[in-house]
């Protein structure tokens, strides 16, 4: 009996496959056929495309190509986009004191609604308005016999930090994303990106990177998972890392507050035209020096942790639109302010009641409040800060929106104030010994400190590293102190200069 | 370009869950519809208009590429929108582009619109041409003619349709025109009403026997595989992503006689991580 000798079927591989492939390549043309294939696909559409595209002279001279040609100049094109953001951050400021002071009137300060009428139009509004709901619910609680401690909480602490969030926080919200979400919708801002593309690869990361940066202004956290759109591992974690450089939406109303309120109010008169400059010139110096950060930190790690040569990629200038306004609209009073004031709330509302817990307990001799707040005073002072502002830095990690209120408020428990005062808040800060250089320091230390929780957070699911999220969240923590230490000594060291050479 | 920001996961699902986004329908899975096209031709503006409220999002299996899906019923039936990472082509160059390449290969979508911009029609039919060769079920989706029009472009779809052999649909997604047709068009592709016979440059009659003589090969390592003939093609080109997804076994897992293999692995993938 003899064996069929039928031979084996040949068994599947994909390396018998790939040779197979190969060896028929050779067959075709070689390398070059796939050339040839593509040659023939982009002929073929090409022709197509004759057939059925018409092109008639455009109408009119609004031609893409012309406005291009001065966005995206290369000198032209860097003061044109600072030019742009000026009149955003100018609109802003200049629009956000008016509703300001009616919605602190209404919720929280003493003169009620008719202090902002008497002030801003000069109108004598009727007396029922004369308070504001903060006294309506100390009332309220009075009536109801409530206990100290509950109506302290819940008035004094959570709506009182949910008050003060709502009337710094909101106008400058309302009025600054739906120009922001305009001036997107239009589609600048991948031209900012070509303008700033360069800059980054001089500084050895991707160009992309100023597409993920722009996102940053948007919100950190969408800034650093945008970070995916670069390919390169060294490139990507550059950008995730400097990416909390540039301030977000949570932290710009942080900081046109105090320009408008404070900077401008302290070298111009109060609500004047000089004055608005003045808060205008100040936030777009804070966002140049945020770009610059961004670079100058970008290209130290690509010098040192992160070495390595940018990869070339190729950006596409989207074609002008006209804005749906309804869009804009939407985007940015639901999808932005609504969501950022609602994450503000949420944070602030138990923030505000933590505070008032924190500044009416005693520890030893003083309240908790005044123990942390003198313990970080020191360290605060080296700052240009103090202990106050360093432990409302540390009060919202989780949302860096809350910072400033958050100030307010301790400062308030501080000197025992129990009444909220119009046109208080500045009053309020000096009293607290804020200079100008206070209120520098404290800008920048926001601009540059540790990324808030939720972008730390998306760090961590990015990178899937616990050493790079670290690092992503002490690297600028670091930084934020020494600049700000630099600052302040040194304008305290040129004060002390030059107040020795007038003697 | 910051809509996308916040991760909306959809109300009703639970998070770190893949959205079965059959389950409401009224007529079991559906059919699925994949969304092509490049970056910038208003293709999310297209899958908003179709699918409203009722989208999903997460991420691509293994991958940090975002992925939405929607649905919308027409005519009593469900239709799936599966949204593409937008691309130039589908030569896996990219993380977008070969998640594209992978789920018009093995996802097996009832039928594949191509978003093109009506403004630079030429640049965005290589695509097409390249969706094409791999699947008959084709249609184009020239958007943008709102904008064409500004520049004095006119698309003659009729004349276009004719000489790609798979229907064209003019749209301005933004102010909702031409959607009706789109949808129109989509389920009369899906049910036959609508043939489709993608017309292509015939290659050289050498090119030709290669392929013939390769494609038993695709075929045996790879059981099942629908799309035989365009690995055979990449095969003899040199595409070298796919020679290592071949060599990898990324193909042998994603093919599967199974209907929708790419959507139950997808399900079992979420399911472990879930």
């Amino acid at each position: 009996m003899n064996v069929s000798t039928t031979p084996m079927p040949e068994r599947p591989s994909a390396a018998g496959l790939l040779q197979q492939a190969d060896a028929l390549r050779e067959t075709v043309g070689g390398e070059r056929f796939r050339d040839e294939l593509v040659a023939e696909l982009y002929r073929h559409a090409e022709k197509i495309a004759a057939r059925s595209v018409r092109k008639r002279k455009p109408r009119g001279w609004f031609a893409d190509e012309k406005i291009d040609r001065i966005l995206t100049h290369p000198v032209l094109g860097i003061p044109v986009m600072a030019a742009l953001l000026a009149i955003v951050f100018w609109l802003t400021i200049a629009g956000a004191n008016v509703p300001s002071s009616f919605l602190a009137g209404l919720l929280m300060t003493d003169g009620g609604l008719t202090d902002a009428f008497r002030a801003y139009f000069d109108i004598n509004a009727p007396a029922m308005l004369s308070a504001s709901l903060y006294q309506l619910l100390h009332e309220l609680f009075g009536v109801l016999q409530a206990p100290y401690w509950l109506s302290g909480f819940l008035v004094d602490g959570v709506y009182l930090g949910l008050a003060w969030v709502v009337s710094v926080m909101l106008p400058p919200m309302a009025i600054f994303f739906p120009l922001f979400t305009l001036l997107e919708d239009l589609g600048y801002l991948p031209r900012v990106a070509f303008n700033l593309d360069w800059l980054f690869k001089r500084a050895g990361a991707h160009g992309k990177q100023a597409l993920t940066m722009m996102m940053g202004f948007g919100c950190n956290a969408a800034g650093v998972i945008a970070c995916r759109v670069i390919d390169s591992p060294r490139e990507k974690l550059i950008a995730i890392l400097t990416n909390t450089f540039v301030p977000c939406n949570g932290r710009f109303p942080t900081l046109i507050a105090v320009a408008s309120l404070f900077v401008a109010g302290a070298v111009a008169k109060p609500g004047t035209f000089a004055a608005s400059l003045i808060g205008t010139a100040t936030v777009v110096g804070v966002v140049v020096l945020g770009v610059a950060t961004t670079l100058i930190v970008s290209w130290a790690l690509s010098r040192t942790v992160l070495r390595g040569e940018p990869s070339v990629f190729i950006l596409e200038l989207p074609p002008y639109r006209r804005p749906s306004v309804a869009r804009v609209i939407y985007t940015s009073l639901i999808d932005r302010t609504v969501f950022v004031l609602y994450r503000a709330c949420v944070v602030a509302a138990p923030a505000g009641g933590i505070i008032w817990l924190m500044a009416n307990f005693q520890l030893g001799s003083a309240s908790i409040a005044d123990q942390v707040s003198g313990f970080l005073d020191l360290f605060g002072r080296l700052l240009g800060l103090d202990g106050v502002i360093l432990l409302a830095f540390i009060i919202a990690i989780p949302a860096n929106e809350i910072v400033l209120p958050t100030a307010l408020m301790l400062y308030m428990h501080q000197s025992r104030m129990v009444e909220v005062q119009g046109t208080m808040l500045s009053s309020v800060l000096t009293d607290h010994g804020w200079t100008v250089v206070t209120a520098a320091c404290l800008m920048l230390f926001s601009l540059m400190h540790n990324p808030c929780g939720t972008t730390i957070w998306t760090i961590w699911s990015e990178t899937r590293s616990v050493r790079w999220t670290v690092f992503g969240a002490l690297m600028p923590l670091a930084i934020a102190i020494l600049v700000c230490a630099f600052v302040a000594n040194f304008v305290r060291l040129f004060s002390i200069v030059s107040a020795g050479s007038a003697l | 370009m910051l809509g996308a920001l916040f991760h909306n996961h959809c109300r009703d699902c639970r998070p770190n869950r893949i959205c079965t986004i059959h389950e409401n329908d009224a007529e079991g899975e559906g059919h699925v519809v994949a969304l092509a096209g490049n970056p910038n031709t208003g293709k999310s503006t297209v899958f908003n208009a179709l699918t409203g409220l009722n989208q999903h999002t997460g991420n691509w299996p293994g991958k940090t590429v975002s992925r939405a899906e929607g649905t919308f019923v027409y005519e009593g039936s469900a239709y799936t929108l599966v949204d593409l990472p937008g691309t130039y082509s589908l030569l896996s160059a990219s993380t977008d582009e070969e998640i594209a390449r992978d789920f018009i290969l093995f996802g097996q979508p009832d039928c594949t619109v191509v978003v093109v911009d009506a403004t630079s029609l030429e640049r965005n039919l290589n695509l097409v041409l390249q969706v094409m060769e791999i699947t008959n079920k084709v249609i184009v989706c020239v958007n943008l003619i709102d904008e064409a029009r500004r520049k004095g472009i006119e698309v003659d779809t009729d004349q276009l349709s004719k000489d790609l052999g798979v229907p064209a649909v003019g749209t301005a997604a933004r102010y909702g025109e031409g959607l009706s047709e789109l949808v129109k068009t989509i389920a009369g592709v899906i049910d036959g009403r609508i043939e489709t016979t993608p017309k292509l440059p015939a290659p050289p009659l050498a090119v030709k026997s290669a392929v013939d003589e390769l494609v038993p090969k695709v075929q045996a390592l790879l059981p099942g595989v629908r799309n035989a003939r365009w690995i055979a093609y990449r095969l003899i080109e040199g595409d070298y992503p796919l020679r290592q997804a071949l060599i990898s076994g990324q193909f042998a897992a994603l093919v599967g006689d199974e209907r929708n293999s790419l959507r139950t692995a997808l399900l079992a993938e979420h399911a472990a991580a879930g």
